[in-house]
């Protein structure tokens, strides 16, 4: 297995009629995270759904491990966590049920491991109260939780800060150094700048077409 | 992937103006076709010794059934192919097969019962080719709500694919299982027409279903072009072929 | 880059990953357990097929006549239409929540064969409503003029008729599963589909109320459940994957 690298190469999406991508091309490797920023609608969310192979690109292809993603999706999936908009909950489970069935069917966990993630994004409190009695900061938490429970080098993120107060965006900005110093990768859309070191992040800038 | 690259650029304009040159290589012969065949059928045929002159509907319910199943296969095989190779145009085909099919899937029911009156003394009587012809348009008409239901094009196209594909896996079956059913509640009924038909009958029947099956390629071809355009309205050749 | 070595380099941190990776059965029962879990949380979705069940069959002896010869003879239809409205009802949720809040999404993200869960969620399907119906026939059967001998027909052929509902049933819900306001239209694309295990659901239903023996019909709604494991999990796949892009 070759080094942790992601690449894209000259991407071209279309949303019906919408050139949404046109020809983008980016590289990150291990101990690096890519912000990716533009105004609404340049394809933020485009791209990272491109990366992880919901949306096919009628053009250009992703690398991953020097590799097209696509000759082998599931190994590729098995490697990399993709956080959406909203975070991805049942309402009616608890934040542990919920983190039992979305990380269980990737992953053995143990109670220990759930208990001390549920801890480190300050959830210890809440994590047996039914999703739909928590806060969106909340909620946003259980699925950083879930994040960390994935384990895995690659990390997509989407607006990874919405919702949060200071202390959970600087919780995110923590978790990204951590993510980046053990070697993993992160590919983020943002708005508003992530409290990061500035180091290791990098910035590629989506236009509106 | 240069493929699909290929096939959105390159293509369309190919497929439209090759699919204009073919329409009169299908048009005009099928025009001649149905012309003969329907003089065959309707003044040079003998009366039949049973039905009299009643039977003379099967010169077009005959070929419309056959077409109603014929497009569906085109549409079911277009939407695979759309499906496993990210073919747009095969997709355009599919779409641009569905009504034509729907079509003669209601001339098929209409004209059978309009054949029934006389035969059974009613319009309806669960004959069992016109209950399977009757699910038929249904399936039509689920494929073509499904097609409807979605705002994004790319994404009716292949969810309505899988829905062909389905179908065209299912379609026997339901037939088949509608003869069953049939065989044990009417067996006494039957479908008069398949006996031995004397060539006076026959050739024109024959005359018939190829030029009905002309025709249909011939709309079939127009429909594609239509869809095309469409689809690559937004394309600077269409405006090029448009304006000029 | 040596501090760097967790992820990158050779073999490391996804090896041992891949063989903390559960097996695909326990994948599956995993994905089975949390489908009835949520069914449970949400009682009142659970029990609402099985009500509109009772409430269809007792329509026909107010509609057609309260004599029980007479029941006897249309009992096959009433039951199995029932049944296949009943089925249908709850299929228009089986993918549409889980689209709805991005769980499915991360299903299909995990790495994990997509196939494998939908066919888990569909036997929740199953368990939830086909299985229930299933017991529940033969009561609807009494209340129709049907003999107690008749009772095991009955239960066999809607407990094998509703297995290739929920896959064929699964499909149309996966193409639906974006769209809103879906039910008439899941209907429209899925009772034409269906209607094979209509014909002989009743039909073994009918030869099972006269006493007669119903292992034809039985054996070719056995060979549709067949037919349909095989095939309508693929297109459910399909159908997931292209909603989701």
């Amino acid at each position: 297995m070759s080094e942790a690298t992601l690449e894209g190469e000259k991407i071209h999406l279309w949303r019906g009629e919408r050139h949404v991508l046109r020809g983008v091309s980016f590289r990150v490797t291990g101990g690096e995270c890519l912000q990716l920023t533009g105004p609404n609608g340049a394809g933020k969310t485009s791209l990272l759904r491109t990366i992880c192979g919901l949306s096919y690109p009628e053009a250009g292809a992703i690398h991953w491990r020097g590799e097209d993603v696509r000759r082998d999706l599931p190994a590729f999936h098995a490697e990399m966590a993709y956080l959406g908009h909203e975070p991805p909950l049942k309402m009616e489970f608890t934040a542990r049920e919920n983190l039992t069935y979305w990380i269980g069917v990737r992953r053995r966990l143990t109670r220990a491991e759930l208990d001390q993630k549920l801890e480190r994004v300050g959830g210890e409190r809440w994590a047996d109260r039914p999703v739909h009695t928590l806060s969106a900061g909340q909620k946003r938490r259980v699925a950083l939780a879930g994040l960390l429970l994935m384990n895995v080098p690659l990390w997509l993120l989407d607006e990874p800060t919405t919702h949060l107060d200071v202390d959970g965006q600087r919780l995110v900005g923590t978790l990204l150094d951590e993510h980046l110093a053990g070697g993993g990768l992160a590919v983020a859309a943002v708005h508003h700048a992530l409290m990061m070191s500035e180091r290791t992040l990098r910035s590629l800038e989506l236009g509106v077409v | 992937m240069t493929w699909t690259w290929f096939h959105r650029l390159a293509s369309p304009p190919y497929l439209y103006r090759t699919a204009g040159r073919l329409i009169a290589w299908f048009a005009w012969p099928a025009a001649i076709l149905i012309v003969a065949g329907l003089i065959g059928g309707l003044w040079l045929a003998p009366p039949d010794y049973q039905q009299g002159d009643a039977y003379r509907i099967i010169y077009v319910h005959a070929p419309s059934a056959w077409l109603s199943l014929m497009m569906y296969g085109v549409m079911g095989i277009a939407g695979g192919i759309g499906l496993i190779w990210r073919i747009k145009a095969a997709h355009a085909l599919a779409a641009s097969a569905a009504p034509i099919g729907a079509s003669f899937a209601l001339v098929t029911l209409v004209t059978g019962s309009l054949w029934g009156k006389p035969m059974w003394g009613t319009y309806w009587a669960w004959d069992p080719r016109l209950t399977s012809e009757l699910f038929l348009l249904l399936l039509y008409l689920g494929y073509m709500g499904l097609r409807a239901a979605f705002e994004d094009l790319q994404r009716a196209d292949r969810a309505s694919a899988v829905l062909a594909v389905v179908g065209l896996v299912d379609v026997p079956i339901v037939h088949y299982s509608v003869v069953w059913w049939n065989s044990l509640h009417q067996g006494a009924l039957v479908f008069i027409g398949r006996k031995a038909m004397p060539p006076s009958m026959l050739i024109p029947l024959m005359v018939m279903f190829l030029g009905f099956t002309l025709y249909s390629v011939a709309v079939l071809l127009m429909r594609l072009r239509a869809e095309v355009l469409n689809r690559e309205r937004t394309a600077r050749w269409v405006r090029e072929e448009v304006g000029a | 880059m040596s501090e760097v070595s967790a992820w990158s380099a050779a073999l490391p941190a996804a090896v041992p990953e891949r063989r903390a990776a559960p097996s695909a059965l326990a994948v599956a029962r995993l994905m089975l357990e949390r489908d009835l879990r949520l069914a449970f949380r949400k009682a009142s979705q659970l029990i609402q097929p099985l009500a509109f069940f009772v409430i269809v069959t007792t329509l026909f002896p107010l509609a057609v006549t309260p004599s029980l010869p007479e029941l006897r003879r249309i009992a096959p239809g009433v039951v199995w239409a029932a049944a296949l409205l009943s089925s249908l009802l709850a299929l228009e949720f089986l993918f549409r929540d889980d689209a709805q809040d991005g769980t499915l999404e991360q299903f299909a993200l995990s790495g994990r064969a997509l196939t494998g869960l939908l066919v888990a969620k569909t036997a929740a399907h199953w368990l939830l409503t086909g299985l229930p119906l299933a017991l529940m026939a033969p009561i609807a059967g009494a209340a129709l003029g049907v003999p107690q001998a008749a009772m095991p027909g009955i239960l066999a052929s809607v407990g094998l008729g509703t297995v290739t509902l929920s896959l064929i049933g699964a499909v149309g819900a996966a193409l639906t599963m974006g769209l809103r306001r879906s039910g008439a239209l899941l209907s429209l694309l899925t009772l034409p589909l269906v209607i094979p295990v209509l014909i002989f659901g009743a039909r073994a239903t009918q030869l099972a109320i006269k006493g007669e023996s119903y292992s034809a019909p039985l054996l070719l709604l056995a060979a549709l459940a067949v037919l349909a494991t095989t095939l309508a999990p693929l297109a459910a796949t399909a159908a997931v994957h292209i909603n989701l892009e």
